[in-house]
């Protein structure tokens, strides 16, 4: 048998390692995975992980790693800063949508003006969308101690059938030929977030999640209110009895979640997407739970796991279409990732020792 | 000591990484004999009746029960053997009634009427009334602690083991406790009981074991052994008492005037009008039996919990709706009781936890920006000045011994030169003589001309170090009185007599 | 134009009776899993790889009934993944729950794939004989499948468990304090597993019954947040079984009227009659999460036996 045992104190090295653990028993896992399903495991993990980066079409994913990337950062780092207070908010799915839609619909309110001010208009509409979303749960969180779990998941359906009812109705392009969805804001100049250099898939929102991440890392690092959240998130009593206000930094941290998770919403409907339509969410936000963890809630590993989510997803798209791999076992993969890292996890805080377990 | 002993220790050996627990521990124990294990926090008392009571496997050594092998692989084969056990925490559920609390301890539990009927029964033998239906959240410490008794004696144990038991009673109900026990040891049940406190062992114990770091280091006879040399077996050294300098108390530095608050837990307990002046260079003692206000009351002093206008003034200054941040800058400085995961946060370094409370008197915070070579400085100085054993400022607080993790959260609030400390069970779990160095820090705190308010359960330290003396009951605060000359009846009329005696005879 | 007399009140009933079917199976095996101490947020992902094993077993067989048996093993299996993440490797419960929902979200898409657009064998409804004949209260309540009767008598047998039984006092007594109750000799981890497999196979017995008999075809997703309700639902109900009982057919009722609204082309667009169910248990949560008093004390905290 093997026994636990509880380290003095955290160890850094396990802290470091257990995500490249995780991804590793992924890929063993997963190529057993994709034997299963009669896919040669080998090409598969080769085709997912290697071909976007360095194969033949490399220079046609790169790019496609960015768009997929910054989406699933932006969001992530905003969900890192509240799960690491024990915040929990996992409906960023809403608060992109949202986001998406207030961005979108001040974007096609000014259509077809053009001006240089449409787009920042945009941003900030975006950014509040996304950050009302979130205060629902937060306002009821702080007055009435209500679940925020429950309620950000709740909204997140609520949303979608907003996006159902927008691009079906409000938002419709007259000039659509009846089809739903709004117009594309690709032909619209003044709203369209293009890349900032032609064809490399560095769009605002890319830079937008880089200045997430250095963001959060400073304030992790050396603020009061990042101290705060972590302390809240070690020890709550000990952050309130430090002089955490709790209320406030529930407000913020959901406050801060959501407005990224709007601003994600936007880059994307302006940009990659192009329109609001009624599949406009993919499930990034889910996936920035994954990324947020993946990342073990620290700046720098949200960026290194978002660029490996991404890459995922890419390389997921190629092995569908070159070996017939079923997108949901894509999916089956991202989440297998998510419990490896729980499990592995373990390591940082426990050594494992040979030897009988105590009544337990 | 011919006659056969009912249980029987040889070279019981546990070791857990980087300390051993129990090293060649052996020892006896008569039918009907009351032994005393006696020996400071840390000595192995508690891994030893973890062993007996099947909650922890022996590395070596044996034990036996009436003269055969005795390996008790969970509680219920040692309950089933006849080992009953009184824990001083964690055994109870508050959710839950008496008599659901007493059905699990029981391997049989017979239908909860009959049930009920047996605890009545018992009850009234032993003079512990308790009434079954009644919600344990709701009890006081004694009417819980006389739960667990009940609960064992329904099993009709041999061998009744009491893990501190007096740690939360008044002295009134150490008296009745002490009548329960004798008149059990009378019938022939033999009493493992552990403590440190030895006036007691000597009124109650037949013979005692003293244990230092794990090991045997002495028998005696309590009654024919003297407190002082038990003592001294007991610690290894011999200790020095705090020192003090008679002084005239200064101004008024806090005043609470009908302070009142809801507690913020479900079974906690609410303050109910405390009123009571602190002066400067002034030590204020409140003692009080566990779970009557002790925790809302540093709540309320801390900020955590904030209050009406008007209830708590500071120097002059009415600060009750000021949270913990702006009361600590005014000088207004506090150590809760629970060190891991209130006054200090686990799993993070000494550097952060320095930072947790130092950052407004220390300079620690410029503007939002954190200095965090400042707070490793500060940390540093803590460890130095408090005698922290630990490898440096960044190990987390969890890799600390209690007693150690103790000087550094006190030595922390005393470094940051308070005007009003107020400190929860200070020296709670925590060895003779680092007790005796944050006793003599709070004295020289006061003695440079703070405020000292120090809430505890151990009467003997408060009556050491304290210029007057108050006690909490049911969240009202008696009437402060000076501290030289209290007797213990007196001291145990304040507390609040004997909680709870007339409720099962109604 | 609306038609409210479209709605016709009998089968709105013995509708909603069918709608809140999955929510009790979902939400009074979640209610035991809580009663033990644990938050198992991996309701939804429990369900719909319920869904799809149900369905798929009882396609390949043709037995509505193995499907159902293979939809709680299905589920219980999946519970098992979560057991270990919380019991064994002690890590966070809410991310465990989370990890659980991503990954049967993802698993039954994979395993469905071949299921889309095939009709499962039916479940009979169970013959009453002459008592479906009473005018109102026959067609109501004696036209049922065995499932709803057995969900039914799920919430009572659970009922009965908790209040009346040693077992369930243990359960309780775990949940409320691990560290007591671990001090008193009971098997801490042992009983919370067996809770979280119940509270699994209940689930997806839940995630069934829509893919089998209330829809009955198989779609990716097709829980739609029933798992994440049946979550709300537990705080509804304080933990007592009775309550949540009452809160599924308030649900169910819900559901049901919104879906008759929308069949009767009541003027309120489609989609925010859709989006009702969710802002109604928003509302219900924020009223009821002033008392928080009846939760296991316990809920969500890792247990680890110290020395």
């Amino acid at each position: 048998m093997i026994r636990l045992e509880k380290r003095p104190q955290p160890s850094r090295a396990f802290s470091l390692a257990t995500p490249l653990l995780a991804v590793l028993a992924t890929m063993v896992f997963g190529g057993l995975m994709f034997a299963v399903l009669g896919k040669d495991p080998v090409t598969s993990i080769i085709t997912i992980f290697w071909q976007p980066l360095f194969g033949e079409f490399a220079f046609y994913y790169r790019p496609q790693l960015l768009i997929k990337g910054a989406p699933l950062v932006l969001i992530a780092i905003g969900l890192s800063l509240g799960f690491k207070a024990g915040i929990w908010n996992i409906g960023a799915e809403g608060q992109y949508i949202m986001g998406a839609l207030f961005g979108a619909g001040v974007g096609l309110a000014f259509y077809p003006m053009e001006s240089f001010i449409v787009f920042p208009m945009m941003v900030l509409a975006g950014a509040f969308g996304g950050w009302l979303w979130a205060m629902i749960p937060a306002l009821l969180k702080v007055k009435f101690g209500t679940n925020e779990i429950l309620v950000s998941l709740m909204l997140v359906y609520v949303a979608e059938q907003f996006l159902a009812s927008m691009s079906l109705g409000l938002m419709k392009n007259p000039e659509g030929f009846g089809f739903p969805g709004s117009r594309n804001l690709q032909q619209y100049n003044s709203a369209f977030n293009a890349d900032l250099i032609e064809g490399s898939g560095m769009h605002w929102g890319v830079v937008a999640a880089l200045i997430a991440v250095i963001f959060a890392y400073v304030l992790l690092t050396k603020h009061r209110l990042g101290f705060a959240i972590r302390v809240t998130g070690e020890a709550p009593r000990a952050a309130r009895f430090s002089g955490v206000n709790p209320t406030r930094l529930v407000l913020f941290c959901l406050g801060a979640s959501g407005l990224l998770a709007g601003l994600a919403g936007l880059f994307e409907v302006a940009g990659p997407a192009g329109q609001v339509t009624i599949d406009f969410n993919v499930g990034y936000g889910f996936t920035a739970i994954i990324v947020a963890f993946l990342g073990r809630l620290h700046p720098i590993g949200i960026l290194l796991a978002g660029g490996l989510m991404a890459l995922t997803y890419i390389g997921g798209d190629i092995a569908q279409s070159q070996l017939g791999l079923p997108a949901a076992a894509i999916q089956v993969f991202q989440g297998m990732l998510l419990f490896f890292l729980l499990a592995f996890d373990l390591l940082t805080n426990y050594r494992l020792r040979p030897g009988r377990t105590e009544v337990a | 000591m011919n006659e056969k002993p009912l249980l029987e220790l040889s070279g019981l050996t546990k070791a857990y990484p980087g300390v051993v627990a129990n090293d060649d521990v052996s020892l006896r124990i008569a039918p009907g004999e009351v032994h005393a294990l006696l020996g400071e926090n840390g000595a192995g008392k508690s891994t030893l009746v973890k062993m007996i009571y099947g909650l922890v496997k022996p590395d070596a050594g044996r034990m036996q029960m009436h003269g055969t092998g005795f390996a008790p692989a969970e509680p219920r084969a040692a309950r089933a053997a006849g080992v009953g056990m009184v824990f001083q925490h964690f055994s109870l559920f508050d959710a839950l009634t008496v008599a659901e609390n007493i059905a699990l301890g029981m391997e049989d539990a017979p239908k909860l009427r009959t049930l009920s009927q047996r605890i009545r029964e018992v009850s009234d033998t032993y003079g512990l009334p308790l009434s079954p239906d009644r919600v344990v959240g709701d009890l006081s410490a004694g009417e819980r602690q006389r739960v667990e008794i009940i609960r064992c004696l329904l099993q009709e144990p041999k061998l009744l083991i009491m893990d501190e038991p007096t740690s939360v009673l008044t002295p009134q109900e150490v008296e009745i406790l002490f009548k329960t026990l004798r008149k059990l040891s009378a019938e022939g049940t033999a009493i493992l009981y552990i403590s440190h406190k030895l006036e007691e062992i000597r009124a109650l114990c037949d013979s005692a074991t003293i244990l230092r770091l794990g090991k045997v280091v002495g028998h005696c006879t309590p009654s024919e052994t003297s407190a002082r040399d038990m003592a001294e077996m007991m610690v290894g050294t011999v200790l020095k008492t705090p020192t003090r300098a008679g002084k005239t108390p200064g101004d008024v530095v806090l005043s609470l005037t009908g302070l009142s608050a809801k507690s913020p837990s479900a079974f906690g307990m609410p303050l109910r009008e405390i009123s009571v002046e602190v002066r400067a260079g002034e030590v204020l003692g409140i003692g009080g039996v566990a779970g009557n206000g002790q925790d809302e009351l540093l709540a309320a002093l801390s900020g955590e919990t904030l209050s009406a206008p008007g209830m708590i003034a500071f120097r002059g200054r009415d600060v009750s709706v000021l949270g913990p941040t702006p009361r600590r800058a005014m000088g207004i400085l506090t150590a809760p009781e629970e060190r891991l995961g209130h006054a200090a946060a686990p799993d993070m370094s000494l550097t952060e936890n320095a930072m947790l409370t130092g950052a407004a008197r220390e300079n620690l915070d410029r503007g939002g920006l954190l200095d965090w070579s400042a707070a490793r400085s500060f940390a540093e100085r803590i460890i130095s000045t408090f005698d922290v054993r630990t490898p440096g400022p960044g190990n987390a607080a969890r890799s600390l011994s209690g007693g150690n993790l103790q000087k550094f959260v006190i030595g922390r609030e005393v470094l940051q030169r308070p005007d009003l400390l107020v400190v929860n069970q200070p020296t709670w779990g925590v060895d003779a003589s680092a007790a005796a160095a944050i006793r003599q820090a709070l004295l020289d705190l006061a003695e440079n001309g703070a405020a000292i308010i120090a809430i505890s359960q151990d009467l003997d330290e408060l009556m050491e170090i304290s210029d007057r003396f108050a006690a909490l009951n049911e969240g009202r605060l008696s009437p402060p009185r000076p501290a030289q000359g209290l007797t213990v009846d007196e001291i145990g009329m304040m507390m609040g007599g004997a909680h709870g005696m007339e409720v099962a005879h109604v | 134009m609306m038609d409210l007399s479209a709605i016709n009140p009998i089968l709105f009933v013995a509708g909603f009776l069918v709608a809140a079917t999955p929510l009790i199976f979902a939400a009074i095996g979640e209610l035991v899993v809580e009663k033990s101490g644990v938050l198992n947020l991996g309701v939804e992902g429990m369900m719909i790889t319920g869904a799809i094993c149900g369905f798929a077993v009882a396609v390949e067989t043709g037995s509505p009934l193995l499907g159902f048996a293979a939809a709680a093993a299905g589920g219980a299996l999946l519970s098992l993944l979560f057991a270990f993440l919380t019991q064994i490797a002690l890590a966070n419960q809410v991310a465990s729950g989370l990890a659980l929902t991503l990954f049967g979200l993802g698993l039954s898409a994979l395993l469905g794939q071949s299921y889309v657009g095939v009709k499962p064998p039916r479940l009979g409804d169970i013959d009453f004989g002459p008592l479906a004949d009473i005018p109102v209260i026959g067609p109501i309540l004696f036209t049922h499948d065995i499932i709803l009767y057995l969900g039914i008598a799920l919430v009572a047998a659970t009922w009965a468990v908790l209040k009346f039984t040693r077992a369930g006092l243990v359960l309780r007594a775990v949940g409320e304090s691990h560290d007591a109750a671990h001090a008193l000799g009971y098997h801490v981890k042992r009983i919370r597993t067996l809770a979280i497999m119940f509270g699994g196979a209940c689930a997806g017995v839940g995630g069934a019954y829509i893919s089998l008999i209330r829809v009955p075809q198989w779609t990716e997703g097709m829980t739609a947040g029933i798992g994440w309700i049946a979550l709300a639902l537990v705080v509804f109900a304080s933990w007592k079984p009775w309550r949540l009982l009452l809160g599924a057919y308030l649900f169910g009722g819900i559901t049901q009227l919104q879906l008759n609204l929308q069949g009767a082309g009541v003027a309120i667009p489609v989609e925010y009659l859709a989006m009702s169910p969710y802002l109604i248990t928003i509302i219900v949560l924020v009223i009821l999460s002033a008392d928080k008093s009846a939760a296991p004390a316990s809920l969500g905290r890792t247990f680890h036996a110290s020395q």
